[in-house]
């Protein structure tokens, strides 16, 4: 080989490198969530924009998402160069080193502007390691129209007491029509989410101070034996496997007086193409319990984050500051409408008089999550962060145990007491093998 | 007669073969059984170390351990009651000459083409669905509550669909076995005064028991692990109401990411087929033999 052929050979791979360098391919994992999807659709105005950067999506339905992600990302796979996680996991992850810091988001991308509850929820030790897509907290969704027939007025900090009497109040078998619809399934993003939040309300807490497992106190009984009477008085038949989408569909086809779910829901039962109340839906904060000064504290954001394992960390920080800037939030508005846009991250989106005025949820959103305090989720001190869920690796596990012993209780298959029994000593033996009781 | 050469020659080809089926079978069952003595979790994969057997002591004392081997059994008996005594009962009627059956034939048979995932969300959304299924159509139309299939009787519900899937299975051998019956004994007996019931009871019965034997072994392989139908429409609950073991190994192993105690739920079983696949032989394997 002569020395010409060989530099003219050098050349040739380094052009080669150079231009497979400048065409990255991103690989994203999302859930298949309205919001998701539609950034999907709109993924060529960012393409557009940047021309070295290709995007390649998986989306995935939330739980076969979940698993695929954890483990990909466990075994180190770098499968993923930006991945869809909820808070549950990103301070979780963070800790564990799977994420890596978002230092990268540009100049323009005004971090200030995230909601404060949002961003803490995303940081660890005051770096963030992800970046809300959008958010949510929950709130009361109800029927105005048939809490005026049943001479009802919605106070403006209603109690459970209160909610209870209204929904066996407006409860109307003969019409199909149910005094209020609650997630019965079983999971701990389904129906712990909603328990969790109530007993937190109740001023319960899953672990005390020394990791001991609560179901054996008084709020915790109180709070199940108050949901699963109500849900047998003034619930939709079928509860105990109606999660979030059952739910909407009962309510969006005017078959529940009451809907106390996340807050997302609102602009899903307030669009008239698929929801036959849309003009008749009130919205009110989450209930507490008389002497109990405290709202449910639920706090959920689906956020982008990019693993330790991916090598186009920087492509993946640009594409991420795209599709959680105020620029994408005016792109979708443009598009889709004020109304569409993923809610629940910017304070600036709360303060535009556009989407005030197209989206009559706003205000209650907004009060809604800044009512939620993840650091401290009830009135009695607890060992974890998260509102309606504890945010420590055994608890995907553990709250789905436990959600299916508290599904068991509106099936009629089991007791109050038994469920709590059974609660108790399985959430004991879990939190001793994972170490946290001595 | 093969001589010593060709046997020999057999053997070396066979070989290849044999040492992949054993690589198959053995270094899967191998990984099992060293994870099954590994605390392993996948959520801190920093923290792996021995654990003596540890993950079998907590597998075992699992809250749905005894109750989820029950629902296996349950499961796999009422599967195989309804799909031998409705097996029978469909292969009778479809062997008869009647209009259409070909037609008839593959209707029949045609649940066994679905796949488990797709037939358990069909009935859990369109028939038994307490508020828009089939069942709760026909139950308002006669004044009744809807029954929530699902909660008040989840087990049962998971039996009918795993029956209604391993009905067409069940009849196909079945009605193979029927018309391998000699229609000269039939009409033997017939002219010899036996009545249908009679014939039923001592030719065909006794006729069908080896086909009988082969739908109940290979259904029950299938049945010990029946997972998709549980994981679409109950979870299996609710409480561990339809946790059957493959389900508690499922939760262990995916849901909690705890590889070490999934390993563990996953040797006991094999062990625990293996005592069913032993019993199953001596009891109805027999009859293979004849």
């Amino acid at each position: 080989m002569t020395l010409k052929t060989f530099l003219l050979g050098a050349c040739s791979a380094v052009a080669f490198i150079a231009t497979t360098a400048s065409a990255e391919t991103l690989t994203i994992a999302t859930v298949n969530n309205g919001d998701m999807v539609r950034m999907q659709g709109l993924t060529s105005e960012f393409t557009k924009a940047n021309p070295d950067i290709q995007v390649n999506w998986v989306t995935l339905e939330e739980n076969v998402l979940r698993e695929r992600v954890t483990t990909d990302i466990a075994a180190n796979g770098g499968q993923y160069d930006i991945v869809t996680i909820g808070n549950y996991e990103v301070p979780i992850w963070a800790k564990q080193k799977w994420l890596l810091p978002l230092d990268g988001l540009g100049d323009k991308y005004d971090m200030n502007d995230l909601l404060p509850a949002i961003r803490g929820g995303l940081s660890v030790d005051g770096k963030l390691y992800a970046a809300p897509f959008y958010g949510e907290s929950a709130m009361i969704m109800y029927r105005k129209d048939l809490f005026d027939k049943a001479g009802l007025k919605m106070p403006d900090s209603p109690t459970w007491e209160f909610i209870g009497d209204a929904a066996r109040k407006i409860t109307d078998r003969a019409n199909d029509v149910s005094g209020i619809c609650l997630r019965g399934k079983a999971g701990w993003g389904e129906n712990m989410a909603f328990i969790s939040a109530l007993t937190n309300s109740f001023g319960g807490r899953w672990f005390d101070e020394k990791w001991k497992p609560q179901f054996d106190q008084p709020e915790w009984k109180a709070s199940l034996k108050f949901y699963a009477d109500l849900m047998k008085d003034a619930g939709p038949a079928g509860a105990s496997s109606n999660g979030f989408n059952e739910n909407l569909t009962l309510f969006q086809q005017g078959k529940c007086g009451m809907w106390i779910d996340a807050t997302v829901a609102a602009s899903f039962v307030s669009n008239p193409k698929d929801s036959k109340v849309a003009d008749k839906v009130g919205y009110a904060i989450f209930p507490s319990k008389e002497g109990v000064n405290n709202h449910g504290n639920w706090l959920w954001s689906w956020n982008l984050a990019v693993p330790a394992s991916s090598k186009k960390a920087e492509a993946a920080e640009k594409f991420i500051s795209w599709a959680t800037s105020k620029e994408y939030t005016a792109l979708v508005a443009s598009k889709e409408g004020w109304a569409n846009v993923p809610p629940g991250t910017r304070t600036s989106l709360y303060k535009n008089a556009d989407y005030q005025k197209a989206a009559a949820f706003a205000a209650p959103t907004l009060a809604a999550m800044d009512a939620a305090d993840i650091t401290k989720p009830t009135v009695k001190p607890v060992p974890y962060t998260g509102g309606q869920f504890v945010a420590i690796p055994e608890f995907q596990a553990l709250g789905t145990t436990v959600g299916q012993l508290f599904s068991a209780v509106i099936a009629g298959q089991s007791t109050v007491d038994d469920a709590l029994a059974a609660a108790q000593a399985t959430a004991t033996r879990d939190m001793t093998r994972a170490g946290y009781i001595k | 007669m093969a001589t010593q050469n060709t046997r020999t020659l057999a053997r070396l080809m066979m070989a290849p073969s044999v040492v992949v089926l054993l690589i198959w079978m053995a270094v899967p069952l191998a990984m099992t059984l060293y994870y099954s003595f590994q605390n392993y979790n996948l959520l801190t994969p920093m923290n792996v170390s021995f654990a003596g057997f540890f993950n079998y002591q907590y597998f075992y004392t699992d809250p749905a351990f005894f109750q989820s081997i029950w629902n296996t059994l349950v499961l796999v008996v009422g599967v195989l009651a309804i799909t031998v005594i409705g097996g029978t009962a469909i292969a009778l009627l479809i062997d008869q000459p009647i209009f259409g059956q070909g037609i008839v034939r593959i209707l029949v048979i045609s649940p066994f083409f679905v796949m488990p995932p797709v037939a358990a969300l069909i009935w859990k959304n369109m028939i038994m669905h307490p508020g828009y299924g089939v069942f709760a159509d026909i139950a308002k139309f006669f004044g009744f509550q809807p029954i929530d299939w699902f909660a008040q009787f989840p087990l049962f519900s998971v039996i009918i669909i795993v029956a209604w899937q391993w009905l067409p299975f069940a009849t196909l051998i079945l009605l193979t076995a029927l018309q391998s019956l000699d229609s000269e004994q039939r009409e033997a007996a017939e002219m010899d005064g036996a009545n249908f019931f009679n014939r039923f009871i001592y030719l065909t019965i006794p006729h069908l028991s080896r086909a009988v034997t082969v739908v109940i072994l290979i259904q029950t392989i299938f049945l010990l692990g029946i997972y998709a139908e549980i994981l679409v429409t109950t979870n299996g609950g609710p409480g561990y109401a339809s946790t059957n073991l493959t389900f508690l190994i499922y939760r262990t192993a995916r849901l909690g990411y705890d590889v070490g105690g999934g390993a563990a739920g996953g040797i006991i079983a094999v062990v625990l087929a293996n005592i069913v696949a032993f019993f199953l032989m001596r009891a109805v394997g027999k009859n293979l033999d004849k």
